[in-house]
């Protein structure tokens, strides 16, 4: 159970195309992530699979059924909101019950799921309070375990972490990749955080302009970036992009190298690129350090070791690990 | 400005007596009329009287000898109470509609609704009388809760447009995906959600019901006449019989007034259910 597929999916906001005709399949118990920059139609798509727009044209198949034409309360789909969009009039019981009573389930199996919800998820203390008693972090658990009690098929996530501090993120992200190990259902996942992306997809669909960029597994998209689009989304801090007379050197138009793959040295390399140190900063772990001068790409951004020795000023020499080139052609594509 | 203006003796001082003069001006009319009603009829015409009278109730002992009013009074609760609860049956889908599956042309439907509240009754007149004459519903209660929920529902329908507009569209898609069907949505979440917007549109709405008077009074003659009817139909012939006739205006309008003093309370709260971002 689970199985998504978008055929030649296209969605127009009146003559806007925002969506092209668009092929995808998500497997069954996947973890897939779409990523891309903002309006880039990340929710319009997960909308589209939940049946909370209507598709242009094209078909949306769940399990092999063609669910085009049925309701989003008929496809048997769980979503999680950005915003969690509880029902504020309901005690958080009522919120985790909603599901269950609308499918007719019996009291004591409602009971007994919300309890088991409640304690997974930490709520247990909050059931009779308000949504507006509740902090974000909380809100959110319930929101999830609205999501959870209804057994879907498939859970949709829209940016579900996107109004939660960071620490909280990181412990949520955890969460919810916990929850997925457990249960084993599909989950779709929309965030423009590629650290999330990485994180926690088991395949992740990179988007920009309503187009899909490239699908593969993290690794994938790291290793072997389809075009430039993909190379610079994917990866933190960005991957470096050279044009002109070094990337010529490689026969490419533009060439590719990321942080973590260029060492960086205060004494004179030979081949090595030349440049001066901008602003160096300190994580602890390592450092990232911005350095200009560096011809085709300014500035350039390298991962050291966390006790580095440079300084603003300072004249570094970089040299690239050469097997972790990537190389583009004139239209970005990867060659 | 605007502090220098509060701060000023105007700002502490002459604000509220404007405000309680304004207030006057407004309460005179109804005032006058219940101390009106205390006075016998003869009394209500003397100028010695005008203050100082020996207060009666007999005026209102006799309402119902005199003018029958328990009659009309019971019409004009039907009539009201019927035609709100029909406005709203087909006010609150509508609403509901438009709040949340907007289409192309939903704000042109609602500025066309809004625009028949601007056609002159009169010019349907005939048209109405006739139509009521010849399908022989002419002074029934169906034909003023027809019409009473046809006038209102352009105000129903915007009101509770605006109000259902506050709902994040997130919620009812919450619901939509936990499940529930149109009508499940409207009765768990929407209604819930819009209690208090409901319950002031459904008020005003029954206020107006029970206020109007261009339909009521020639669209009926006894059986589903209202208080409108009554008052109406006493003007000229009892022209003199101030007393009475206030006494029977004040019980025709103390209804209203008392409604929408008791219901102020509730319909603020109505609004503040807990703030959920
Ligand atoms: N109801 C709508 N009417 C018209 N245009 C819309 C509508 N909803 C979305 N769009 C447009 O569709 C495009 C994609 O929107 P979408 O919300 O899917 O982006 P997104 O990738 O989720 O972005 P974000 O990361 O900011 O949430 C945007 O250009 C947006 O302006
Ligand atoms: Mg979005």
């Amino acid at each position: 159970m689970g199985q998504i597929v978008l055929e030649n999916v296209v969605k127009k906001f009146g003559d806007t195309e925002v969506i092209p005709p668009l092929n995808l399949t998500i497997e069954e118990g996947e973890f897939a992530v779409f990523v891309g920059p903002s309006g880039c139609g990340k929710s319009t798509l997960l909308r589209l699979i939940a049946g909370l727009e209507d598709t242009t044209a094209g078909k949306v198949l769940i399990d092999g059924e063609d669910v085009t034409e049925v309701p989003p309360s008929k496809r048997g789909l769980a979503m999680v909101f950005q915003s969690y969009a509880l029902y504020p009039h309901m005690t958080v019981r009522k919120n985790i019950a909603f599901p269950m009573r609308m499918a007719g389930m019996s009291q004591a199996e409602q009971d007994e799921k919300i309890e088991a919800a409640a304690k997974s998820l930490n709520l247990t203390d909050y059931l009779d309070r308000k949504p507006g008693q509740l902090s974000g972090g909380q809100r959110q658990r319930v929101a999830i375990g609205r999501a959870i009690v209804r057994e879907p098929s498939a859970f949709l996530f829209d940016e579900p972490l996107s109004n939660l501090d960071a620490a909280l993120r990181v412990g949520m992200r955890l969460e919810i990749s916990e929850m997925h190990k457990r249960l084993k259902t599909t989950m779709i996942y929309v965030t423009h955080d590629q650290v999330e992306a990485m994180t926690m997809a088991d395949r992740i669909v990179v988007l920009q302009g309503g187009v899909i960029e490239q699908v593969g597994t993290p690794l994938e998209l790291y290793h072997t970036p389809r075009n430039k689009f993909v190379a610079g989304f994917i990866g933190s801090p960005k991957m470096n992009l050279l044009e002109g007379a070094e990337a010529k050197k490689h026969k490419a138009h533009t060439i590719g190298i990321r942080p973590e793959h260029i060492k960086v040295s205060t004494k004179s390399v030979k081949g090595a690129w030349k440049g001066t140190v901008g602003v160096a900063e300190h994580l602890g772990s390592d450092t990232f350090i911005h350095i200009h001068g560096v011809e085709g790409c300014d500035p350039m951004t390298v991962r050291a070791a966390g006790d580095v020795a440079v300084k603003h000023g300072d004249t570094v020499y970089l040299s690239p690990d050469k097997s972790q080139i990537h190389k583009f052609d004139d239209a970005g594509l990867r060659i | 400005m605007a502090i220098v203006a509060q701060n000023s003796k105007f700002g502490i001082f002459g604000r509220p007596i404007l405000a309680w003069v304004v207030a006057m001006v407004f309460f005179f009319p109804i005032f006058w009329l219940v101390f009106t009603s205390f006075k016998t009829d003869a009394d209500a015409v003397k100028p010695e009287f005008l203050f100082f009278f020996t207060p009666t109730l007999d005026n209102y002992l006799n309402m119902t000898e005199n003018y029958d009013y328990w009659r009309f009074a019971t019409n004009s609760v039907i009539t009201s109470v019927l035609a709100t609860a029909v406005a709203l049956f087909v006010g609150i889908p509508a609403a509901y509609a438009m709040a949340f599956n907007p289409a192309r042309h939903t704000k042109d439907i609602l500025m066309w609704m809004l625009s028949t509240k601007m056609l002159p009754a009169a010019a349907v007149l005939y048209p109405m009388t006739f139509l009521a004459k010849g399908a022989g519903i002419f002074d029934t209660h169906f034909v003023i809760v027809l019409v009473l929920a046809l006038i209102n529902l352009p105000i129903v329908v915007w009101m509770l447009f605006t109000y259902f507009k506050e709902i994040p569209k997130d919620i009812i898609e919450a619901g939509q995906m936990d499940g529930v069907n149109t009508w499940g949505e409207i009765k768990e979440i929407l209604i819930p959600l819009a209690w208090g917007g409901i319950a002031s549109t459904a008020l005003l709405c029954f206020i107006f019901c029970w206020n109007e008077a261009y339909w009521t009074v020639r669209l009926t003659t006894t059986d589903a006449a209202t208080l409108s009817k009554l008052i109406e139909g006493n003007r000229a012939p009892e022209g003199l019989f101030f007393g009475r006739l206030s006494a029977v205006s004040a019980a025709a309008v103390g209804p209203i007034v008392v409604l929408g003093w008791f219901c102020q309370k509730q319909l603020v709260q109505g609004l503040t259910f807990g703030a959920v971002k």
